[in-house]
């Protein structure tokens, strides 16, 4: 994709032969063997590995569950509970699925850090950027499809509550409320619909993340200095590389899912979901999963309804014009130390939020989920353009390679010829 | 200047929640005492059920519960699991024939009363929700499969930063509660007023539950030891074990096979996690090694 396809060589008659026709080996050895890879990345940036790895996972367990799920209004809740206790190792796949979207999102909000931190949005890296923020919408929807599908407590009132919400929209608001439901209210259609559009939005994820990864490697890859690559020494080749260490910290990040999945498999639930939908009892506490709590939080910061769903849905947009709200020139936060300190602060506000979300919507925390609320906003508004026409950044480093190494020392061994490594920041 | 601004965001933030938590801990202070924690078998990474215990629950449950709850996910089959109260296939035969289940229509379209079948599901004691809701003073007695998994508490809004920690952790709120609960009756308080049909129990939620106080010490016989004296004491506290141990078991019957595999998974992964370190700083060797951390010109390896 990028100017390394020409180094792939097919060595077999029947390599060369299918090489003409349709040269996928050599996509993947430019994408996946030959690519360069700036030598100085850390571990913020194995996670895209990781979420890949995660991405597999859920469609795998969720194709095995759909085999044995019953989206229906009277059959769903018995179905999963008949997964639990009948179907062979039944328990491991739907735990697996459940805890592997919690893991997904643990992924995903590393994934963000470090392209908010790291700068990782800025020219010439836009397009790649909102991809993920594309896909990172898709998950949310998705996740909150399959919480629905148990069709316990929470599932019922969470999906009666975010139905809710979109018919706050002006015009259209009620027409797409009813299609969701399926009727004049949440029940047997609406598990139907919501299992179909489950089963639908991750491949759209997938095809998504096919543009996301083919963005990346027509652009390269950011890195924590935030410099492009100038020489054959400062990257190194995808594999072995970047390939080893992907592995190595997917593996090790299996080890914590592993934990949640045969340890602490409920945790991440709610026990209000052990119990069968009932329309005519309402939960004492509606509460989404963990990962919606910062934006919960924003929506019930608002006294207005119409307020609160406007605010929660731009506090996803607003990421997608990041690249355009950051005047900095300099990507990386370790070389700015005026925004860095904000970015702590933004990162602070977001946590607390997640924390108020699941908290009652009173007193004081109504009070500091709005204090937040704006901060989170402020930081994108104001602080973003501001700090980037005031703040003096430290100097930066002359390549990726003397920032690993300091200025004047050499490393035995150079990674990549020179004209490959450069090939990616041409297009920047 | 901009510390400032940081430090008085943070000043405010901190003062609201502060103010917040005032109205909310008196909230919390409806929910009554924190249920004790009680020290199962079948807790930790390695715990296991105590088959003797779920026999016991089992019968607290046949001999007690069963006559307002039912448990309709569970077949008597289920009994006979290894992991759980292991009873021979034989006795849960027995038992099964000793139930009467609605079958049907025959060949002359008519529904019919047979012995169950270790395949049968337990019997519910009223024929719908309806029945249950009328028999019960308005409201069904809830389904017993997966209580123990339904039922929690809140011990307080900052205990989920531990409670999934190895050693430290704690996922058993829901036998917990369970037990609590049939140890949680009393008078009522002075200033208190329990209406008709309500007993006062201070572990539920709001204190006002319909369910009067379901056991009381000595109502189960349990099979003598070999002196002729029950194994364990035949005590409400020990009758609300036992059940909240059946019904975790009812709830997650393939925990035991989860923490066995789990171990093992866990263990595979760390061990080949240390390989795959190793074989990663062989690779990065050939380039001079590697960096890492949120600032690697900080971390250098080389």
């Amino acid at each position: 994709m990028s100017g390394t396809a020409s180094t792939y060589v097919p060595k077999s008659r029947v390599a060369k032969w299918f090489e003409a026709r349709l040269p996928i080996a050599g996509l993947v050895h430019s994408s996946f063997i030959a690519y360069p890879v700036p030598r100085n990345l850390n571990y913020f940036w194995t996670f895209g590995a990781i979420l890949a790895a995660f991405l597999g996972i859920q469609i795998i367990t969720g194709v095995w569950l759909a085999m044995h799920y019953e989206p229906s209004a009277t059959g769903a809740f018995n179905s999963v509970e008949k997964i639990m206790r009948d179907v062979n190792y039944g328990w491991l796949l739907r735990y697996a699925h459940a805890n592997g979207a919690s893991m997904f999102f643990i992924a995903v909000y590393v994934h963000m850090f470090r392209a908010l931190y790291y700068g990782s949005y800025k020219a010439p890296r836009e397009v790649l950027y909102i991809l993920g923020v594309v896909i990172y919408l898709l998950m949310m929807a998705t996740a909150f499809l399959g919480y629905t599908l148990p069709w316990g407590q929470m599932s019922f009132w969470g999906a009666t509550v975010i139905t809710n919400i979109l018919a706050a929209i002006p015009v259209v608001g009620d027409t797409i409320q009813t299609l969701l439901w399926g009727g004049y209210s949440v029940g047997n259609p609406t598990v139907n619909r919501f299992f179909s559009l489950h089963y639908l939005l991750p491949w759209m994820i997938a095809g998504v993340v096919v543009l996301h990864v083919w963005a990346l490697h027509v652009t390269g890859q950011n890195n924590p200095a935030g410099i492009p690559i100038k020489s054959g020494k400062d990257a190194v080749p995808f594999t072995p590389y970047a390939t080893v260490k992907d592995v190595f910290a997917t593996c090790v990040f299996m080890i914590l899912f592993s934990w949640f999945l045969f340890y602490q498999p409920n945790y991440l639930g709610h026990a209000d979901n052990y119990i069968a939908a009932n329309p005519a009892v309402t939960p004492a506490h509606i509460v989404p999963e963990w990962y919606f709590l910062p934006f919960y939080a924003i929506l019930r910061a608002v006294p207005s309804k119409l307020g609160g769903v406007i605010l929660m849905f731009s506090a996803v947009i607003i990421l997608a014009f990041a690249p355009w709200l950051d005047w900095s020139r300099i990507r990386s936060c370790n070389y700015r130390p005026i925004y860095r300190q904000f970015f702590w602060v933004f990162i602070g506000a977001t946590l607390l939020l997640g924390w108020l979300g699941s908290q009652p919507p009173e007193g004081g925390y109504v009070l500091a989920a709005q204090i937040c609320t704006a901060y989170y906003f402020a930081h994108f508004l104001i602080v973003m353009p501001l700090c980037g026409l005031f703040e003096t950044p430290k100097a930066l480093p002359a390549s990726i390679l003397e920032s690993v190494t300091g200025p004047g020392k050499q490393v035995s061994g150079s990674g990549i010829p020179a004209g490959a490594a450069a090939a990616p920041t041409t297009k920047g | 200047m901009m510390r400032r601004v940081l430090s008085t965001t943070a000043a405010l933030a901190v003062a609201a929640l502060l103010i917040g938590a005032a109205p909310a801990s008196a909230q919390e202070g409806h929910g009554g005492p924190i249920p004790g924690r009680v020290n199962w078998s079948f807790a930790g990474t390695f715990g296991r059920f105590d088959t003797a215990q779920l026999q016991r629950g089992f019968q607290v449950y046949k001999e007690v519960c069963s006559a307002c709850h039912s448990m309709k996910l569970v077949s008597f089959r289920n009994l006979a699991q290894e992991g759980g109260p292991h009873f021979s296939a034989a006795q849960v035969k027995a038992l099964a024939a000793t139930y009467q289940v609605k079958d049907g229509p025959n060949d002359s379209g008519e529904m019919f009363d047979r012995p169950g079948r270790p395949a049968d599901t337990f019997p519910p004691p009223f024929p719908n929700d309806q029945a249950a809701a009328a028999a019960n003073g308005g409201k069904a007695p809830p389904d017993f499969s997966v209580i123990a998994k339904a039922r929690t508490f809140s011990r307080g809004s900052l205990y989920f930063l531990t409670d999934w920690l190895p050693l430290i952790g704690y996922s058993e709120q829901g036998p917990d509660y369970i037990h609590a609960l049939l140890n949680g009756y009393e008078e009522a308080p002075k200033d208190f007023s329990v209406p008709d049909g309500g007993h006062y129990n201070k572990y539920y939620p709001g204190h006002i539950i319909a369910m009067p106080p379901p056991i009381t010490d000595g109502q189960v016989s349990y099979a003598k030891g070999d002196d002729g004296q029950p194994v364990v004491p035949e005590t409400v506290d020990q009758y609300g074990k036992d059940v909240a141990a059946f019904l975790m078991w009812s709830a997650e019957p393939h925990m035991m096979d989860r923490k066995a595999l789990g171990f093992r998974v866990i263990l595979f992964l760390i061990i080949l996690s240390g390989l795959l370190y190793y074989v990663k700083k062989k690779v990065w060797a050939d380039v001079g090694g590697e960096v890492h951390g949120l600032q690697p010109e900080l971390h250098k390896t080389f």
